[in-house]
């Protein structure tokens, strides 16, 4: 069926199955494809999106579920002013190595530092600890975050 | 080690004068270099020689307003090639790296040489050769300009992508010069001028990665982001059991699902040939017009299985068989020095240990994934292949067409760690495209990622060690019981060298194999052999220290002894490949200092320190990591601290020292918590909440150091992770008393 949902601030309608994981909505019939399909379990972290400002995981949310709650994507994180700063820190220490997930780390480090703009160490830990980097940039991860709330 | 095979390749001693330059003017003006090294020969990760005479070549084109485009000729897995690789031939090419645009390289191993992601290969494999292809279009570009001034090009010089005339003050851009200097004479490459070092701009410098800003913003930059007109999408659900074969499915009713296009079974035996490791095995394909609805049908898939001899296999099968090889002597002996028994026998003090890892998935974050299209006659594929040649040579024989109708697209892969060195989702991709007659994105579910990989072979180890009365090792013997087929090791991955250190500093060694036949797929995973015998030989060589009352640095020192070479093969020393004792002291003198190992016994009760040491893929590592054992066994990794030697030059610390945190924490998971186990002749593990990996709440802080050497430069992907397991497994030791002998590390041992 048809459901029209907000992505990054644009209304889109999708004509699919209610129980569709948000993720294949937004990477298959949006073309979103910077969120990333790495465990379709909730336990990986690289498909995460922001539904209300919350990070969530886009694998194990249908769309069915999403209503008229706002959705942005990392596509939509430079419009973000938390989103952009952290897109910035994360060029400026070089914090990828492969990549796949970053996107994912984005989002949950844009909404910690959204809600919390000096987070601690167990701040971060509690935040980023559902997303995995397979190449374990985790140094620089925490880094990047630190970067962002130290900044001006 | 011996993962590694060309000298000449690797130190540029040996550039053939039949080496060329090719130059063209390219559409739009450009000067387009392709240079060609032949005679170069290289060694896959797994070990196996690629064969003589390969070239190697870079490609640059630098367009009348004077942008630079360098081409990556690598694949790009996260180890930082993409970047790393042009910044060598922008180094002595002499342009600004402002002005450096990066493609990755096309597939054309004829005119690029090797193009694999493997074996820590890139930078001893391409560092000279790199650099003389720089120097010589820097060259071309001098001789330019100096033929249009009338001038000797030894009066010009460069800078920043401009060339200089001093004496008359005449500058010119390499932009506009580019189109008269791809009309110059091609300078030889073996005789080329090459910067001196200490004048370098670009390498040595902090870059970072080269695609970063796409990665941050989310655009479509990996293979999984591949998308095309009409694309379909596509399943293909294997035999739970390796080797085991379709009887029958229910197509039919897989076909009438919504938004399905087509069902069919695979049947390998319609491969051609189908005898390879990684070529195609036999399931069914569930080709639908989402990725979503492909997977939803999958679920109502009946299929009847002929699961084929593999299915007996066990990983308590394969346990009790090596307690019954180690029980006798081994099958086959490989290395026997002086006389062990009697040594043993008359040794002050004797150390016996049996040691057990486990398989291990390569959990790339990216599942295994590829996009096809079959048209007029030709295969385009596009993949996150770290093997891009062999992938094209797998997917030419599966389809029976020739090499030259598969066109590769390498894509950047979300991780590799040996996983895409075997390109079996790639003839997967290309067998269900054609059959469909459309383009067909297939894709792997995590699932299908974990038990279908090709697994870090398991291995047991069977110790004995005899020191003398001053604490000398002075016997040791090692029956190692490994997988195979026939009574072989069923890859490199599976074996241990004769040399393996501690051997040629132990009078009295024995070094013996037996053989498990399974049907277990295997296959290198990061620093292969290398991730295991580093835990076994690191971590009994500390409980000898502790037996012998030693101080764990000191008792290694004094097994290094004076600084010498020891061979990798007898009678054929190779001083840049072989194991040079003074490097490794010196790594381990340097982390012992930067660890303060010294003081390590201040430290409070259930923290502790360990150490330990691995040479690999060239790279000289020296590791402490420090841990902190609770009362209910938990473990803290509090610190991680790593000192290197990959020789005289890093060409970009932003990368090294990523490299090599990765490194350390990638090895560090594995020893918590990571294993796959065979049950019923199938993986039995499925997600990542079975096969856990290191998250930032366990990932403590690694200092990363580098001792330089006078040395060729060498890679970073896989030598730091080697030590990393022993030194945890170490300092395990020293805080709780208990020694781990089996990974992953159970922590219900340590419990107080």
């Amino acid at each position: 069926m048809a459901y029209t949902i907000e992505v990054n601030g644009a209304k889109r309608t999708v004509d699919v199955d209610g129980d569709m994981p948000l993720l294949w909505v937004l990477r298959d019939e949006l073309d979103l494809k910077g969120s990333k399909y790495g465990c379709g379990a909730g336990l990986c972290g690289a498909c995460t999106v922001h539904v209300d400002g919350e990070p969530t995981r886009s694998c194990q949310t249908a769309i069915s579920a999403v209503g008229t709650a706002p959705i942005a994507t990392i596509e939509g994180m430079a419009s973000n002013p938390v989103g952009k700063k952290v897109q910035a820190a994360w060029m400026a220490l070089d914090v990828p190595q492969c990549g796949y997930c970053q996107a994912g780390q984005i989002m949950s480090a844009t909404a910690l530092l959204s809600k919390t703009p000096h987070p601690t160490d167990q701040d971060i830990d509690a935040a980023m600890s559902g997303n995995v980097c397979r190449c374990c940039s985790y140094t620089r991860i925490r880094a990047g975050v630190k970067h962002v709330a130290e900044a001006k | 080690m011996a993962t590694m095979t060309s000298q000449n390749a690797t130190h540029g001693v040996n550039l053939s004068r039949r080496a060329i330059l090719r130059a063209s003017v390219t559409v739009g003006g450009g000067l387009a270099l392709q240079a060609i090294l032949p005679g170069v020969v290289h060694a896959a990760l797994d070990g196996s020689a690629a064969g003589e005479g390969a070239s190697i070549s870079a490609y640059v084109r630098i367009s009348a307003d004077g942008v630079v485009t360098i081409l990556s000729k690598n694949p790009e897995i996260g180890q930082g090639v993409k970047t790393m690789l042009p910044m060598i031939i922008a180094e002595e090419l002499d342009v600004a790296w402002k002005d450096v645009r990066i493609e990755q390289a096309p597939l054309n191993e004829a005119t690029f040489g090797r193009q694999s992601a493997g074996g820590s290969n890139s930078t001893p494999t391409n560092y000279d050769p790199l650099r003389r292809v720089g120097a010589a279009g820097r060259q071309m570009l001098v001789a330019a300009a100096a033929q249009g001034w009338n001038v000797a090009p030894e009066d010009c010089e460069t800078d920043a992508g401009v060339v200089h005339h001093r004496k008359s003050g005449r500058s010119m851009s390499y932009g506009a010069l580019a189109a008269k200097a791809a009309t110059q004479p091609v300078p030889d490459l073996a005789t080329v001028k090459l910067k001196d070092p200490k004048t370098f701009k670009i390498i040595g410098q902090r870059i970072p990665g080269v695609d970063n800003a796409k990665i941050v913003t989310g655009q479509p930059l990996f293979s999984i982001d591949v998308t095309m007109p009409g694309m379909l999408h596509a399943v293909f659900e294997k035999c739970p059991v390796f080797g085991g074969k379709v009887t029958s499915a229910n197509i039919d009713a897989i076909k009438a699902l919504p938004g399905v296009h087509d069902a069919f079974i695979i049947r390998a035996s319609e491969a051609n040939p189908g005898k390879d490791p990684d070529g195609l095995v036999d399931g069914v394909a569930i080709v639908a017009k989402s990725w979503w609805m492909a997977n939803k049908a999958r679920e109502k898939l009946e299929i009847v299985w002929d699961e084929g001899p593999t299915a007996s296999h066990s990983s308590e099968g394969f346990a009790a068989q090596a307690a019954k090889f180690a029980a006798g002597p081994p099958a086959t002996s490989l290395r026997r020095d002086g006389d062990p028994a009697t040594a043993l026998k008359n040794a002050t003090k004797v150390v016996e240990a049996a040691y057990f890892y486990p398989f291990l998935s390569h959990i790339v974050l990216e599942p295994q994934n590829c996009t096809a299209h079959f048209a007029d006659g030709k295969m385009a594929v596009w993949a996150p292949a770290q093997n891009p040649g062999p992938g094209q040579r797998l997917v030419a024989k599966t389809l029976g067409i020739p090499e030259k109708d598969v066109v590769v697209h390498v894509t950047r892969g979300g991780g590799g760690f040996g996983r895409r060195l075997q390109s079996d989702f790639m003839a997967e991709a290309a067998w269900i495209a054609r059959k469909v007659g459309a383009p067909v994105k297939l894709l792997w579910s995590r699932r299908d990622d974990m038990q279908h990989d090709f697994y870090r072979p398991a291995g047991f180890h069977h110790f004995k060690g005899g020191l003398d009365e001053k604490g000398s090792l002075v016997a040791l013997t090692d029956h190692f019981v490994t997988f195979g087929k026939d009574g072989k090791p069923v890859n490199s991955s599976a074996t241990m060298p004769p040399t393996e250190f501690p051997a040629q500093l132990v009078p009295h060694l024995d070094y013996g194999q037996s053989v498990i036949e399974f049907g277990v797929p295997t296959g290198p995973l990061r620093a292969p052999r290398s991730n295991a015998l580093g835990f076994v030989f690191q971590s009994f060589l500390d409980e000898l220290a502790h037996a012998a009352g030693k101080d764990p640095v000191e008792f290694r020192l004094a097994l290094l002894g004076e600084p010498r070479i020891l061979p990798g093969t007898p009678g054929k020393p190779d001083p840049l490949r072989d194991f040079n004792t003074g490097r490794m002291r010196d790594v381990l003198l340097r982390v012992a200092e930067v660890s303060d190992w010294k003081n390590r016994h201040r430290l409070p009760k259930g923290t502790a320190k360990g150490v330990a040491f691995y040479y690999s893929h060239l790279g000289y590592f020296a590791e402490v990591v420090q841990a902190t054992v609770s009362a209910t066994g938990a473990i803290k990794l509090d610190h991680v601290w790593a000192v290197g030697d990959v020789g005289r030059q890093i060409i970009n610390p932003a990368g090294a020292e990523h490299q090599v945190q990765g490194a350390a924490l990638d090895g560090l998971g594995a020893a918590l918590g990571q294993a796959v186990t065979i049950e019923n002749g199938r993986v039995v593990q499925a997600n990542f909440d079975s096969v856990p990996p290191l998250r930032i709440d366990q990932a403590p802080q690694v200092d990363v150091h580098f001792v330089t050497s006078d040395f060729p430069p060498t890679g970073l992907g896989e030598p730091a992770l080697p030590p990393v397991l022993p030194a945890l497994c170490n300092a395990i030791f020293a805080a709780t008393g208990k020694r781990i002998r089996s990974l992953p590390i159970d922590t219900q041992l340590l419990k107080a």
